[in-house]
């Protein structure tokens, strides 16, 4: 009997991963092949890396892409924070319910429904104040960070909601007032969540197809538009190219951001322990 | 000794300290802050709830209310993709005027019936597909060794972090007539002639399925993870089987986390556009890419209202099936 | 104990000086949580100097009353004075009070240093003095060569002496502490207990220390002020509270006590008489007490009071006879359960003065229970 479970923990184990991974893992392993046609093995090359390298068009839509999501995420984090804060710390205040039903709406709202509606707004907005001018660049900011800022609500409220109140009313006490408090104990502690919430609202923004499309204009084609319209036509080697990049970069951070919390919570352990042992 | 291991990292960390709030402090936003607070007191507080309040007022709430709006406005307004919403804006701010046509028009019209039934099915068995393939998994990684579980953990969420779009497209290759899956059961001599699976409805359960399955796994996992193992000794003290257990005690318990992921994954399947629109046959008929096609293509603003309203009215049982999960799992937390 | 009498400066109490003026008054002070009262029309005085325990149950208010003092909480009706001056509407960060969290709520990216720092960098110390001012502090609580080490670097005790120097540094009128040593284990507590009062007396700060652990309370103040359910219900020294109990909460609240229910038979200024069935006999008690005839009320004796012997006491009054059911032998002392005649099951301790002790009493022996006509403490309903 203790034989069996195990068996099947592993068979789970092994069969999950391997549908996670061998897509990605042949994407990869493709985006090094020599052949035009994607599924039939025509030696190594990286010429398609070439290609992808010299095709300004999916080089402009990234630039435009990493633009938009850095501007997204700092956009969202600042919003969400304060979000988060307002929720997690202010008790009730007038308009609480729809405040926060307003926050967690944009995770179960589905994409088009969310496109749709913030394109509808924008050209309404253009008819009554004549901004914004055009959709592109800042209606797929705005629309984004309507959406991720969410995310880092949600991340932020949770993290407070672990937090010792007492460390805020302690330095209260000692003399600080709110807006320092925020600034010197709340916000340094609670810094790791926000890295995280930039880096999800980073990622969204970067990967984000659907929104993108209804509020944008043109000009103004992120990367997943443009990948959209290539693939759509069928497969083609330099997006595999494109993938495998991706892939290393994300694999590359995360493993290294692992290492580094892994490395971290380590030393912690160790000096919590040394400090049990060294003295009263 | 202790002093000499530690002290490194201290002054490291707190040099960094205070080297930010220096910087805090030269910072003008900071400066102005606190000097408005000094004045005003309370201040401070309602602008950190209006900013965002103002925000999502005016990027949600809004334009919510205007698809609404326009989904009950005249058909005839939508003939021109533009100009109609101009009218409307311009003329009959003040009218209240229901016009049900466009409801009344997918009631009548068959496509958006068959759309909506589809789309429910479709995100249905992709889901229970989705549990199949994620309950064993996170209930693998939750009994692992605790030194294996935040590493497995995270491999089920790294793809998360690459592109949904290109994790969609591998699937393309794998799928197609001459693809990877064909070309390798026809060299093992399985079959001979080629499965047709992309372009079919098979082909989106795939794509939902492998594009979703983090969604699934997270909850399953931090349920089943902070279970009470005692329990399953408890139960096999007294004579119940693994097995048994298993369906007695271990799947009643997870139910919260059944649900939470289950609605996590056929919420957004539902009105999912970028899937079958890549993996589904050209007339697939799921309602996300319906009101793509009504916007983009037919430039029907009002009848994409309509249809988007329909669409989150479809989705709010389930919505709230999926909070009260999450409220449940909240209090067994506390508990 | 650190009763008065063992602290100097306390010698003049003056709670008992009518010219006295109180450092920090409450005046009929309540606070509401929605219907939820926590503090019911509380009124106190605590003079200059104090160590004041607020002691009590969990949700007795008496941390509500805590906050209230430091500034976290509004009292919905009633007002709060500190050293004269009207606390309503000053925010925690301009109080001259400084408080000591259970949790000790040290903040975690900043050194021992940078935390005991904190109050006066926001009050604009000058940078030397900040510098001269932490490193005496650390000093006092003997933490000078853990000045770099960041909080989860200390042990349990060497953070809650970092949270006593942090509440310290400001020179505070008035030190709140909320359950001091509710973090530290036993050993370490009874040491700490004495480092806290040295330290308050050294320094001459005014300290309100809440707790709900009574031994706690008796070692440290100079007077307990006891809550239940919102309110104050007696405030003394420890002497006071433990010797002449003013209610039959108290009396159980604090140490062991049996209670024997009576009647009032003889009533005279100077000594009084109950019949107590449940004793099987008369109470006779060698003080005064105010009470209406025929009315039912307690007599409570304390079990280290109570002798027990194998030999008939000569004494009509005080003495009952009774089977030993239970002993408990704690080292120090044995604890006995003697159940009487009348079937009530008494609570006696006897010191083991010398070896062998407890030899003589064993199960179910037959004995008699008795105490000095100054013993009991005569309560009503």
């Amino acid at each position: 009997m203790s034989n069996r479970v195990p068996l099947f923990r592993i068979s789970a184990l092994v069969f999950g991963f391997a549908f996670l991974y061998i897509p990605i893992l042949l994407l990869v392993i493709y985006s090094f092949n020599k052949s035009r046609l994607v599924t039939v093995w025509g030696g190594f090359s990286t010429e398609w890396y070439g290609k992808l390298f010299a095709n300004d068009q999916i080089l402009s839509a990234a630039w435009l892409s990493l633009k938009i999501a850095a501007i997204n995420a700092t956009g969202a984090v600042i919003l969400g924070t304060l979000a988060g804060l307002a929720l997690a710390r202010f008790g009730k205040f007038s308009g609480r319910t729809l405040f926060s039903g307003m926050t967690t709406a944009p995770l179960v709202m589905p994409e088009v429904i969310t496109g749709l509606s913030l394109l509808v707004l924008f050209v309404a907005m253009e008819q009554f104040f004549g901004w914004p001018q055009g959709r592109g660049v800042t209606t797929i900011t705005i629309a984004h960070m309507t959406l991720t800022m969410a995310y880092v609500t949600v991340i932020v409220q949770s993290r407070l909601s672990t937090l010792d109140d007492s460390l805020e009313e302690a330095a209260m006490d000692l003399g600080a007032r709110p807006a320092k408090i925020f600034f010197l104990i709340t916000l340094p502690i609670i810094a790791p969540a926000l890295v995280s919430g930039w880096l999800l609202a980073f990622t969204i923004s970067l990967d984000d197809l659907v929104i993108a499309s209804f509020v944008s204009g043109p000009g103004s084609s992120t990367l997943p538009m443009v990948i959209f319209s290539k693939v759509r036509l069928g497969v083609s080697p330099d997006i595999n190219a494109l993938a495998s990049i991706m892939v290393l970069l994300v694999t590359v951070g995360v493993v290294i951001a692992g290492f580094l919390m892994h490395a971290q919570e380590k030393r912690r352990q160790r000096d919590m322990q040394m400090a049990a042992a060294g003295g009263k | 000794m202790i002093a000499k291991a530690e002290s490194p990292s201290g002054q490291r960390h707190s040099a960094g300290a205070q080297l930010i709030l220096r910087v805090l402090q030269q910072f003008p936003p900071y400066r102005w802050t606190q000097a408005r607070l000094l004045r005003w007191g309370v201040r401070g507080r309602t602008a950190v709830i209006a900013i965002p309040y103002f925000w999502l007022l005016l990027f949600f709430l809004v334009p919510f209310i205007i698809v609404l709006k326009i989904a009950f406005s005249e058909t005839q307004i939508a003939s021109p993709p533009y100009q109609p919403l101009f009218q409307w804006a311009g003329d009959k701010v003040l009218e209240i005027k229901l016009n049900l046509g466009n409801f009344m028009f997918l009631f009548e019209d068959n496509l958006y019936w068959k759309a909506y039934l589809n789309s429910m099915k479709v995100a249905f068995i992709s889901t229970l597909l989705c549990l199949l393939v994620g309950y064993p998994l996170a209930y693998a990684i939750a009994r692992s060794r605790s030194t294996w579980r935040n590493v497995l953990l995270m491999m089920v969420i790294l793809p998360f972090w690459t592109s949904f779009l290109l994790r969609v497209y591998a699937w393309i290759g794998l799928l197609k007539n001459n693809g990877f899956i064909n070309n390798f059961l026809m060299w093992l001599g399985v079959i001979d002639q080629p499965i047709v699976m992309l372009q079919t409805d098979f082909a989106i359960y795939v794509g939902i399925v492998y594009s979703y399955l983090p969604f699934m796994i997270l909850p399953l996992y931090s349920n089943l993870e902070k279970m009470d193992l005692t329990l399953l000794e408890a139960a096999a003290d007294l004579g119940s089987r693994p097995f048994k257990s298993f369906l007695t005690i271990t799947l009643p318990l997870s139910m919260p986390g059944i649900i939470a992921g289950s609605m996590l994954v056929f919420i957004p399947a539902v009105g999912e556009f970028v899937i079958p629109a890549l993996l589904g046959a050209p007339d697939s008929l799921m309602i996300g890419k319906v009101l793509w096609t009504e916007f983009f293509s037919n430039r029907d603003w009002p009848v994409a209202s309509a249809v988007a309203i329909a669409l989150l009215l479809l989705l709010v049982i389930p919505i709230v099936l999926l909070q009260r999960a999450q409220s449940a799992e909240a209090r067994g937390a506390h508990r | 104990m650190a009763t008065p009498s063992s602290r100097p400066e306390l010698k003049i109490q003056p709670w008992n000086d009518p010219q006295a003026v109180p450092y920090i008054s409450i005046e009929r002070v309540t606070k509401k949580f929605g219907d939820f009262v926590a503090v019911n029309d509380v009124s106190l005085k605590i003079y200059k100097k104090e160590l004041f325990c607020l002691l009590g149950g969990s949700g007795c208010g008496k941390t509500t009353l805590l906050r209230m003092l430091a500034g976290f909480e509004e009292p919905t009706s009633g007002k709060i004075l500190i050293d004269g001056v009207d606390m309503a509407g000053i925010p925690p960060y301009e109080r001259p009070v400084n408080m000591m969290f259970q949790s000790y709520a040290l903040f975690p990216h900043m050194t021992v240093e940078q935390n005991v720092a904190f109050g006066l960098k926001q009050d604009r110390v000058p940078k030397a003095e900040i510098a001269t001012r932490v490193a005496d502090m650390l000093a006092l609580v003997k933490l000078a060569q853990f000045a770099k080490r960041k909080p989860h670097q200390l042990s349990g005790g060497q953070r809650q002496r970092v949270a006593l120097a942090r509440s310290l540094v400001k020179r505070p009128k008035l030190l709140l502490l909320d359950e001091p040593l509710g973090a530290l284990d036993k050993k370490l507590r009874e040491h700490t207990q004495f480092e806290l009062v040295n330290l308050q007396e050294q320094l001459g700060v005014t300290f309100v220390v809440v707790t709900h652990d009574q031994e706690e309370a008796m070692t440290l103040s100079s007077r307990i002020g006891v809550m239940n359910l919102g309110e104050i219900v007696q405030v003394g020294t420890p002497k006071d509270i433990y010797e002449y109990p003013s209610s039959k909460f108290v009396a159980e609240f604090i140490g062991n006590v049996n209670m024997f229910q009576g009647r009032m038979i003889e009533d005279l200024p100077d000594r009084v008489r109950i019949e107590s069935p449940e004793l099987g006999g008369t109470i006779f008690v060698d003080h005064g007490v105010s009470s209406a005839p025929d009315v039912l009320l307690w007599a409570a004796v304390r079990p280290e009071k109570i002798n027990i012997s194998i030999e008939k006491p000569d004494q009509a009054d005080n003495v009952a006879h009774g089977v030993v059911k239970e002993i408990a032998y704690m080292g120090d002392m044995s604890i006995y359960l003697v159940q009487l005649d009348s079937g009530k099951v008494v609570r006696v301790t006897q010191p083991n003065a010398y070896r062998h002790a407890d030899d003589l009493i064993t199960w179910d022996q037959s004995v008699y229970v008795h105490w000095h006509p100054s013993s009991p403490v005569v309560l009503g309903e």
